[in-house]
């Protein structure tokens, strides 16, 4: 390649209000067909060159944003579009193959917590690793350890080995580190949004907080919810060449289309394979999904919030009087916690619908459900329901963050408890 | 002044002083005496070498405080072989981090050698320890000890970078640097006295070795000016050049070394 190979520019420019630039920014991978790790297959290489058996995977194509102090900025795509090599790019951990990212500003990444945690060590000793990785000294961590362990509930275990700790103790433990980062330009994964439910509430408090306060957050993610919630500007990423640059409602708005097309390959599949097992198939399920009361896609769902199952269906023959509904499923028990169709809430009588006919409909789900994974089941039945035309068990997954009470699937929705007599 | 300050700037030291850490603390794990091993080590070899070689084996006979002078090599050739050995696995072993986060990749490498150098500080107490009990007189050419072992470390570190740097590629490299630490061992004059190699010839050749060099020197001027120990400045006498050619090895393969690593770090990441 004739171009300039790529780099990466750590400015320090106070006066500058873009903290990060990236300028017609490339991204290949050689991939070989067998990795040769060996020197002897090195040579033969060398030897046979006609057959150069590695192949150049282009990643990231021409990929030119700014973004400015104080933005909490938003990188979308899906999976494998190769928006997590762009943040790798923007942490330094990989080289452009050409263009040039300017970073003005120190810069933390998180692309995972816990980076260099020893399983051998005591918490207190990676408390002072995982601190040094972030750039403090023995000093500024003996003066911040005590509320790390605080945050991180720890206090009874800091002098056990870290092998010794559950996984949920060492992800608060390295969040608990984490946040004490105190860079201009923060790089956030959405791999960090991982471990239960109170957790993921702490860090989402996190990222508030730092909206908050003005800091300069880069964030990458496929969760539509989350992006909408936190980001200001985004840019979309998809198959590795750049999307719209802007507000993140008009990023997310050109998002929406892709992920909906990916959706409906899945359940056109899906149901091509129904079709094939059972010939008796009446209805094809068009989509199913999770949406919150702004018509924002979801798959995870804060507590308490109300959400509506949004169900799209097709008629393949004349069907009379249907019976549509959901069911929610909790996964890890396979137990029904929720249902509805049209003759429990009183909907009435569809008619008949000819073949290629359509119905969505919606329900709203209580919010009621405690944390956890459900699925939704969309089902289709005749009028007595005798027999079903449409049975999809997992139409759609979808996880509850956070609870109030962690003993039952089902939330209180108002105190239902009171002391009736009390001998002593 | 400035190349100094960036690479050892404040939080790069903070680092470099929790990574060397770990590694020493990891380095006994799981042992019921712990760091006594570091001392504890050094001393095993040195009973195993007066057994072997001053009763069994008396190789070293008309060398003055041969006990001492065997001792004195082993424990350079084994400050070289241990820091390129933990070095070659050191930017692999590091991965996690290095696909992580971004560290200087030197750091690395650096805080293995640091580690090294701890253990020779160690060796070398148990040196004087025996020095003392050897009644050894200390002389004045000792001051040229941190000189030659300064030598030794420029050598291992440039070896260093440019080992750990290819193993990210080739993983052959482990096996490679095995065999030539292996013919590195008899090839160089540790546990036999170049005495007993009659032809000068072969002597002056042995000794173009960076390794053979330094540990002569070493012998020299630590334990004994006899005669018997054959320095390369002894066996170059009347052309002082060629003895420099050991030195100029050290620098080329420091300066080659680095420059392979800082040609190589930034796709570390990718091939790891």
């Amino acid at each position: 390649m004739a171009k300039d190979k790529g780099h990466l520019v750590i400015a320090d420019d106070p006066k500058n209000d873009v903290a990060i630039s990236v300028e017609g920014v490339h991204k290949s991978f050689k991939l070989p067909h067998n990795r040769q790790n060996s020197i002897k297959g090195s040579i033969i290489n060398l030897v046979a060159k006609g057959d150069r058996s590695f192949e150049t995977q282009e990643v990231l194509k021409d990929i030119s944003f700014q973004i400015k102090k104080g933005e909490f900025f938003g990188i979308v795509g899906r999976n494998g579009s190769g928006k997590s090599t762009l943040l790798k790019m923007l942490a330094g951990i990989y080289t452009p193959t050409s263009g040039k990212i300017i970073v003005n500003g120190s810069l933390t990444p998180f692309i995972e917590l816990g980076v260099g945690f020893n399983p051998e060590l005591t918490g207190r000793e990676n408390v002072y690793l995982n601190g040094a990785l972030l750039g403090f000294n023995d000093k500024e961590v003996d003066g911040m350890y005590d509320e790390i362990v605080r945050f991180a509930e720890l206090e009874r275990f800091m002098d056990q080995k870290l092998k010794n700790y559950s996984s949920g103790m060492q992800v608060r433990l390295a969040f608990s580190i984490a946040i004490r980062a105190k860079s201009d330009i923060l790089l956030l994964d959405e791999v960090l949004a991982v471990g239960d439910a109170a957790f993921q509430t702490k860090c989402f408090d996190y990222f508030y907080e730092l909206k908050e306060k003005g800091a300069t957050v880069v964030f990458v993610s496929h969760d539509m919810g989350a992006l909408e919630r936190f980001c200001t500007r985004g840019v979309l990423i998809d198959r590795g060449q750049q999307g719209i640059v802007g507000p993140i409602r008009d990023v997310l708005a050109q998002y929406t289309p892709i992920v909906l097309s990916q959706l409906d390959a899945g359940n056109r599949d899906e149901a091509n394979k129904k079709h094939n097992t059972s010939m008796e198939s009446k209805i094809t399920l068009v989509d199913c999904h999770l949406k919150d009361s702004r018509g924002v896609i979801l798959d995870k769902v804060a507590f308490g919030s109300f959400v509506q199952a949004h169900v799209s269906i097709e008629f393949r023959e004349r069907v009379e009087s249907p019976i549509v509904g959901i069911t929610i499923w909790k996964k890890d028990l396979n137990a029904a916690v929720f249902a509805a169709n049209n003759l429990t809430e009183g909907v009435g009588d569809l008619g008949v619908f000819k073949a290629g006919a359509r119905i969505a409909y919606v329900v709203s789900l209580p919010p009621l459900l405690n944390n956890g994974e459900y699925t939704i089941e969309v089902a289709v039945a005749n009028k007595a329901v005798t027999t079903y035309y449409l049975r999809e068990k997992e139409a759609q997954a979808f996880r509850i963050m956070g609870s109030n009470n962690p003993h039952a699937i089902i939330a209180q929705d108002k105190p239902c408890m009171k002391i009736e007599r009390r001998v002593p | 002044m400035g190349v100094y300050k960036r690479v050892f700037s404040k939080k790069n030291r903070a680092l470099l002083i929790e990574l060397v850490k770990t590694d020493f603390k990891l380095r006994y794990q799981g042992s019921a005496i712990g760091y006594l091993w570091s001392l504890l080590r050094p001393l095993l070899m040195f009973a195993i070498l007066y057994v072997v070689f001053v009763v069994v084996f008396p190789l070293g006979k008309g060398i003055p405080y041969y006990p001492v002078y065997l001792f004195t090599g082993m424990i350079i050739w084994n400050f070289f072989t241990e820091m390129t050995q933990q070095s070659l696995g050191s930017i692999v072993g590091r991965g996690d981090l290095i696909r992580k986060i971004r560290i200087p990749r030197w750091m690395i490498v650096f805080s293995t050698s640091l580690n090294a150098l701890i253990n020779l500080g160690l060796n070398l107490i148990v040196l004087v320890v025996f020095m003392v009990m050897n009644h050894v007189i200390p002389m004045g050419s000792l001051v040229f000890l941190p000189l030659i072992l300064l030598e030794v470390y420029i050598f291992a570190l440039g070896l260093s970078f440019f080992l750990s740097a290819v193993f990210v590629k080739y993983r052959d490299v482990l096996y490679i640097w095995e065999v030539v630490i292996q013919a590195g061992f008899y090839l160089t004059p540790i546990l036999y006295p170049l005495t007993q190699i009659k032809d000068v010839m072969y002597q002056k050749i042995l000794l173009l070795n960076p390794l053979a060099q330094a540990i002569q020197d070493a012998r020299y001027a630590v334990v004994t000016h006899d005669n018997n120990v054959i320095t390369i400045w002894r066996v170059f006498h009347h052309n002082t050049w060629y003895a420099l050619i050991p030195f100029a090895v050290v620098i080329v393969v420091f300066i080659g070394g680095l420059a392979y690593f800082r040609n190589q770090q930034n796709s570390f990441a990718e091939n790891l």
